[in-house]
């Protein structure tokens, strides 16, 4: 693990985009003004609410994962709650991804409301066939529910090629699995409150570069429904659809092009699967041009669908083909260079917004 | 291991009981015999895994086990659902892949269910019953119920790091399991202790903390007392008992297998002096418990329960296609196109 030193970079670090991130926070009430934010939580304090709502509301919810009672995650997503409900709640496990699971299904189908908290969402290969083979398959093959939370901090930051995969793609291509993918904290502890008020299996990912990022959260019963899109901001010329961290990019770089007359609707997908095609589309037909902003990958990546989606709901909407703006296909390296080189940033965002919104024919094709 | 079955007392139970035990091992032989037969006759989508010489495991487990308790089984788990309750019929029609199985045609052989007989599905993955059976013990720890749960995996189970994973979560949670390794010598094709470092599953559990015993699954008097003894610890808030049960299947890891590992005369030895039902009808005869005449009966029970259920699968229509991409998620109700 990083020392006392790297902690303090990266936490300085998450401190500047969160900074960054509330300027221009979605449906902030001062977004873009300048002035400070009406910031009620970040990120990460979001989370650490809805989870004490909830556990308050409903004494079956526990948690269960490495480093929680103390620390209370390596995102400090669950801190104050171990003292708060005591060990029997957030309960302490040995780093086995496959046992943390494995009760969280069994618990979850007992009647109980686990959130297994895998702290990385890497770390979900070691317990991938409990995810995969029995929490998403259960209700289909025996009729029983699984109220089960899988929470995991995801997306692309520092640490290399084993603590950054983009796992999402797996998860959406896992019938029986819901994934939801928030960019401000509104949306955590809604998003949250829904998956712990259902009655399906929830994969929860939380982008490591928005931990820190302030926003206005809801009150008690204020519940974000999953698989359903948000219209960050809405535009006439060009529909950019995006989630996690790429709504940041996506809000900068619609700012960006909006003195040149390009009036970009931006989309939160909020919610991967279900995917809420429906409000896609419709922006797309409004639109006429479609921009899928992802850092994952482009191969078999959540873009692919989100595109394939467009293309059969708005086929003779569009002006342009679908834009696809996405990592590379490669695993993420060390070097901060070199992950720039791999990403979508602002400046490239820019760029595919300027070509796809002044493209006329089929000399220009995707990026 | 390998006390002969003579050697232990009859448990303190009803003599109904002792006989309604041998009837359901009698009723799992019978069935399994006949499905083996339809499998190999192409009725069962897939083909099936026989537990034909295991029936003392099954039985002996779940009448050790309340009403309310839960257990999970492995891919071979027809003795595990029939013992717990679940219907020949329903079974049948489910391994058929018709509407009127117990699963309505979604689960089939490896994936049986009854939530209300407490059996927490069969379960394709080695070693991936246990995890349920692991979480149902912590959600009735957590809920604060009475109810223990016992989860089966196989010898090739314990060479799955999960399998270990759950040992020892359980073991440090103290939780109400009751861990049954179900050892029948061989993983798939594989003689199993050719490949378990150590030679010896009990001891290696034992590693994690927690009471571990060798079973002679072969006597379903053996199996029923050590399982209720882990039950009652389990149940009392002492946590889990591992139970490693020697037993042996007549058959090959599925239905119509050509065996190569093994030899005949090694069958034939088991079947003949080490055959559980034989060795319980021998005892239940010499204590007095159990007439030939009601012998006869249990047989003749068996058989006519197994044809009723060889009837209602072939007779029970088809799952409606349109259903199948129905209850995948309530969040998710199946988009896309099927065709």
């Amino acid at each position: 693990m990083a020392g006392p030193l790297q902690r303090r970079r990266e936490r300085e670090r998450l401190e500047r985009l969160a900074r960054d991130f509330a300027v221009n926070a979605p449906n902030s009430a001062t977004a873009g003004t300048g002035a400070e934010p009406e910031a009620q939580a970040t990120y990460s304090t979001a989370y650490q609410a809805g989870m004490r709502e909830e556990m308050i509301r409903d004494a079956t919810i526990f948690v269960l994962g490495t480093d929680l009672y103390d620390r209370g995650g390596h995102f400090s997503q669950v801190k104050g709650l171990g003292p708060e409900f005591g060990a029997d709640r957030v309960r302490d496990t040995p780093i086995s991804e496959a046992a943390m699971v494995a009760a969280g299904v069994g618990a979850a189908m007992n009647g109980t409301r686990p959130v297994v908290d895998l702290n990385f969402i890497d770390f979900s290969y070691g317990a991938m066939d409990e995810l995969v083979n029995q929490a998403a398959k259960v209700r289909y093959m025996w009729n029983r529910p699984v109220p089960l939370v899988v929470r995991a901090t995801a997306g692309v930051a520092q640490g290399g090629a084993q603590h950054n995969n983009s796992l999402q793609s797996w998860f959406m291509g896992t019938p029986g699995l819901a994934v939801v993918f928030p960019s401000r904290p509104w949306d955590v502890k809604g998003l949250l409150k829904s998956a712990l008020r259902g009655h399906d299996p929830v994969v929860f990912l939380m982008h490591k570069l928005l931990t820190g990022a302030r926003g206005p959260v809801g009150g008690e019963d204020d519940v974000v429904p999953i698989g359903s899109a948000r219209i960050v901001r809405p535009g006439r010329d060009v529909t950019l659809a995006t989630y996690g961290y790429g709504v940041v990019l996506a809000e900068k770089a619609a700012a960006a092009v909006s003195g040149e007359g390009i009036d970009v609707e931006v989309i939160d997908l909020r919610t991967l699967a279900p995917l809420d095609v429906d409000t896609v589309a419709a922006s797309v037909r409004r639109t006429g041009r479609a921009l899928v902003l992802d850092e994952a990958p482009a191969v078999a990546g959540p873009a692919a669908e989100i595109a394939a989606a467009i293309s059969d709901a708005a086929f003779w909407y569009l002006d342009q083909p679908v834009t696809r703006l996405t990592g590379r296909h490669s695993p993420i390296p060390h070097s901060p260079a070199l992950i720039a080189g791999l990403l979508p940033d602002e400046a490239a965002t820019v760029d595919a917004l300027r070509r796809l919104a002044r493209a006329s024919g089929p000399e220009v094709a995707a990026s | 291991m390998t006390a002969t079955s003579t050697t232990l007392p009859l448990p303190d139970v009803a003599s109904a009981d002792l006989r309604e035990w041998l009837s359901t091992m009698v009723l799992v032989r019978t069935f399994e015999e006949a499905a083996d037969g339809l499998a190999l006759r192409g009725k069962i989508p897939g083909g099936m895994h026989p537990a034909i010489g295991q029936e003392a495991v099954a039985v002996g487990a779940a009448r050790a086990l309340r009403s309310g308790d839960i257990v999970t089984g492995t891919h071979r788990s027809h003795h595990h659902a029939l013992a717990k309750g679940m219907s020949p019929a329903g079974v049948l029609a489910e391994l058929y892949g018709k509407a009127g199985g117990s699963n309505g045609g979604r689960g089939g052989s490896m994936h049986l269910a009854d939530f209300d007989l407490g059996l927490w599905g069969s379960n394709g993955i080695v070693g991936g019953g246990l995890g349920i059976a692991l979480g149902a013990a912590l959600g009735a720890e957590v809920l604060g119920s009475e109810q223990i749960s016992l989860g089966f995996f196989g010898d090739g189970g314990a060479n799955t790091g999960r399998v270990w994973e759950f040992t020892n979560l359980a073991a440090i949670w103290s939780l109400p399991l009751v861990i049954v390794c179900e050892n029948n010598l061989y993983a798939v094709e594989t003689i199993s202790e050719r490949v378990t470092g150590g030679g010896d599953i009990t001891a290696r559990a034992a590693g994690f903390g927690l009471p571990a015993h060798q079973i002679d699954g072969q006597d379903v008097v053996a199996v029923h007392r050590a399982v209720r003894d882990a039950a009652e610890q389990a149940r009392s808030g002492g946590g889990p008992t591992f139970l490693e049960v020697r037993t042996y299947r007549y058959k090959g890891h599925d239905s119509g297998q050509v065996i190569r590992y093994r030899t005949e005369d090694e069958v034939q030895r088991w079947r003949t002096s080490r055959d559980p039902i034989e060795n319980f009808t021998a005892r239940l005869t010499d204590a007095g418990v159990l007439t030939a005449d009601e012998m006869s009966t249990i047989v003749e029970q068996a058989r006519r329960m197994v044809d009723a259920a060889v009837a209602f699968a072939e007779e029970s229509p088809w799952p409606d296609p349109c259903s199948a991409a129905e209850n995948v998620s309530a969040w998710n109700a199946s988009p896309g196109t099927s065709r």
